[in-house]
């Protein structure tokens, strides 16, 4: 059995739901902490037709909706989970444990290719670099999902997320809808990055 | 990650110490700096520019403290701008005289609002208003629902409906009336501020409810973007004030001085953590630390400043100009810093010292043995403690209620401090004989490293 997994995590509310894909999906609603949160997901799952696992409370154990998407998922031979997790700073060492338990599960279950994606948001300024320094050490992040680029904010942070620690941004969110997460183009990204300034 | 502006301050200001005066070629060096400082702790570009040169007009040609050396001054000085330019701020909201007063949250995607929106909500009703939330982001999914429990958590009434957004909260005034509740909070949905329809959309909720309090709600981590935001939203809605949101992380939080700058309304509010009680009053000093990347030394400034008598300062220059320090000295120095607060707290402020000592486990106990020890000599044996024998040794540990190992720990110890003030710049310069306005270190710096008992590093 070949099971896909994403895990996404991220600060505190950074668009990582509406990251979706066309295989046979299972969303883990593991952000038990803020309100409604999974309600949130479960809006996106039923708009990409996807499977969700969620729990039946707020403030349940991550771990535990974690561990039942994984079961779900093999049971029914889904190609893909997606990990939803709750927005947390990485200053927070506890939340920051919370996330490796929750990596721990997913590779406990059967799979093969993983990816952890840290949702930044193009506004974010240099703190950015810090943030995925720490959220890299504790999961191993594989890759940056960078939201919000359709904004005026250029996301300049992933240059020196990458060029530090070597993570590539593997996908962007340009817009509100369930099509608007879109596969990250590099020269486009550069050109933006210089649009308005004058040479010399 | 970076640097603490502290540390590459530092070598600058060794080369302006001994100055009297801050000369315009000190400034420009050390503004370089500060700007520096200013743009890891994403302060906008613009912003800079204009602090910086605000600055350098207070700071150029101005008399130099006695108790401070020029680049402690000069941080103050950038600190000063920093609160006057952040601050004046008492977290209040302005009410209506006719209630209900309205207070609209807007802002990007992801900065909060719906949370602070619920914490603002339990902080007015503490305070003995009566809220009413209301969720009028119809535009993310189960954002209502979040902001519904979330007014159940603090016990506020909530409304919405499934309209649209501007009859959201026109219906929500209505039952604000009805309820009589008198302070209505509208959660607004995020928003790009270049999508022209929902900053439509804004304007319209904004003049259908004609909030006294339009909030844009910032993340503390946002980066030069802060100022975009900051002036569209400010166009199409007029801004009050700013809530900003994440403070507990460890963003520098520049951004709340380009909001400030760009805006002109105070900051009120600060979000401090995930629970909804944590929530505060801003408090500008403390932000001006951080963005400047060296809260505490900026209090130990202070300290220094109000702590330290003109005499005693005169007495520690002189000290330390000769390089000779008697036992009393050091009962004095030791006097000082206690003043100041526990010993731990005071070193770990202090930018200068080692690494191992900032660290170090201090005993205030063992403070109190070394006064006791010193206190139990005669003045002769504290101006001259070579002449302290056997017989004289038991007769203090006896005085002191310390033994006599005690004692000849202290006289070893205050051996090596006394060297070691040889060694110090002060002691080298001493034929040149002090001039006037000759910038006096800090004079605990003297007395202490290395120097105390009981010090443990971990």
């Amino acid at each position: 059995m070949d099971v896909r997994r994403r895990e996404r995590c991220g600060q505190n509310d950074d668009d990582r739901q509406q990251v979706a894909d066309g295989k046979r999906v299972v969303l883990a609603a593991a952000d038990t902490f803020r309100a409604a949160a999974a309600d949130q997901l479960a809006l996106w799952a039923q708009r990409t037709g996807g499977e969700i696992v969620r729990s039946n409370q707020d403030g349940a154990d991550p771990g535990s909706v974690v561990f039942d998407a994984m079961a779900a998922a093999s049971s029914r031979h889904a190609d893909l989970v997606l990990v939803d997790t709750a927005g947390r700073l990485h200053t927070k060492a506890n939340l920051m444990e919370e996330l490796k338990k929750l990596r721990r599960i997913v590779d406990r279950s059967p799979g093969a290719c993983k990816e952890v994606l840290l949702v930044v948001d193009a506004s974010t300024g240099q703190n950015g670099l810090v943030q995925a320094k720490q959220f890299a050490d504790a999961v191993d992040v594989t890759g940056i999902v960078l939201t919000k680029l359709d904004g005026t904010a250029k996301g300049g942070i992933v240059l020196a997320i990458q060029s530090e620690l070597g993570l590539p941004v593997k996908v962007v969110g340009v817009g509100e809808g369930v099509g608007d997460l879109i596969e990250f183009d590099p020269s486009e990204f550069a050109s933006a990055l210089f649009e308005g300034i004058d040479a010399g | 990650m970076f640097d603490s502006l502290s540390d590459r301050l530092e070598g600058i200001f060794a080369k302006v110490r001994n100055r009297g005066r801050l000369t315009e070629r000190d400034v420009d060096e050390v503004s370089r700096e500060i700007r520096l400082a200013l743009l890891e702790a994403d302060v906008n570009v613009r912003v800079v520019k204009a602090f910086i040169a605000r600055v350098k007009e207070r700071a150029v040609g101005q008399e130099l403290s006695k108790a401070l050396d020029p680049g402690q001054q000069f941080i103050k000085i950038v600190h000063d701008e920093l609160v006057e330019t952040l601050g004046g701020t008492t977290g209040k909201l302005t009410m209506s005289p006719k209630p209900p007063t309205v207070v609209m949250l807007a802002g990007l995607q992801g900065s909060g609002k719906t949370t602070a929106a619920g914490k603002l909500a339990r902080l007015l009703k503490s305070q003995g208003l009566q809220p009413l939330l209301v969720g009028a982001d119809l535009q993310r999914p189960a954002a209502v629902e979040q902001l519904r429990v979330l007014a159940g958590r603090v016990d506020v009434p909530f409304y919405s409906d499934a309209s649209d957004p501007v009859t959201v909260a026109r219906n929500a005034m209505a039952e604000a009336g009805r309820l009589g509740r008198n302070i209505v909070i509208v959660d607004t949905a995020g928003r790009l501020q270049i999508d022209s329809e929902l900053m439509d959309e804004l304007r319209a909720i904004d003049a259908a409810v004609q909030p006294q309090n339009t909030l844009l709600v910032v993340d503390a981590m946002t980066g030069q973007e802060a100022v975009n935001v900051a002036e569209a939203f400010n166009e199409t809605v007029g801004l009050d004030g700013v809530i900003l949101t994440k403070i507990d992380g460890d963003a520098r939080g520049g951004a709340a001085l380009s909001v400030k700058e760009v805006v002109g309304k105070p900051i009120l509010f600060a979000g401090t953590g995930e629970k909804l009680d944590e929530f505060e009053p801003f408090h500008p000093d403390r932000m001006a630390g951080r963005i400047l990347g060296m809260g505490d030394v900026l209090t130990l400034i202070e300290k220094v400043e109000s702590t330290f008598e003109e005499e005693e300062k005169r007495r520690a220059e002189e000290m330390l100009q000769s390089g000779r320090i008697t036992l009393e000295d050091f009962l004095e120095q030791m006097q000082q810093v206690k003043r100041m607060g526990p010993l731990q707290n005071v070193l770990g402020m202090l930018p200068g010292m080692p690494k191992e000592i900032r660290n170090a486990e201090i005993e205030d106990k063992e403070i109190a043995k070394i006064e006791a020890i010193i206190r139990s000599m005669t003045p002769d044996e504290r101006r001259r403690p070579e002449v302290i024998n056997g017989s004289r040794r038991l007769r203090i540990s006896q005085g002191s209620g310390t033994s006599t190992s005690d004692v000849n720990n202290l006289l070893k110890q205050f051996k090596q401090v006394q060297q070691m003030m040889k060694g110090m710049p002060g002691a080298a310069r001493k034929g040149k004989k002090g001039k006037k306005g000759k910038g006096p270190r800090l004079p605990v710096g003297g007395g202490l490293p290395g120097g105390i008992p009981g010090l443990t590093s971990r």
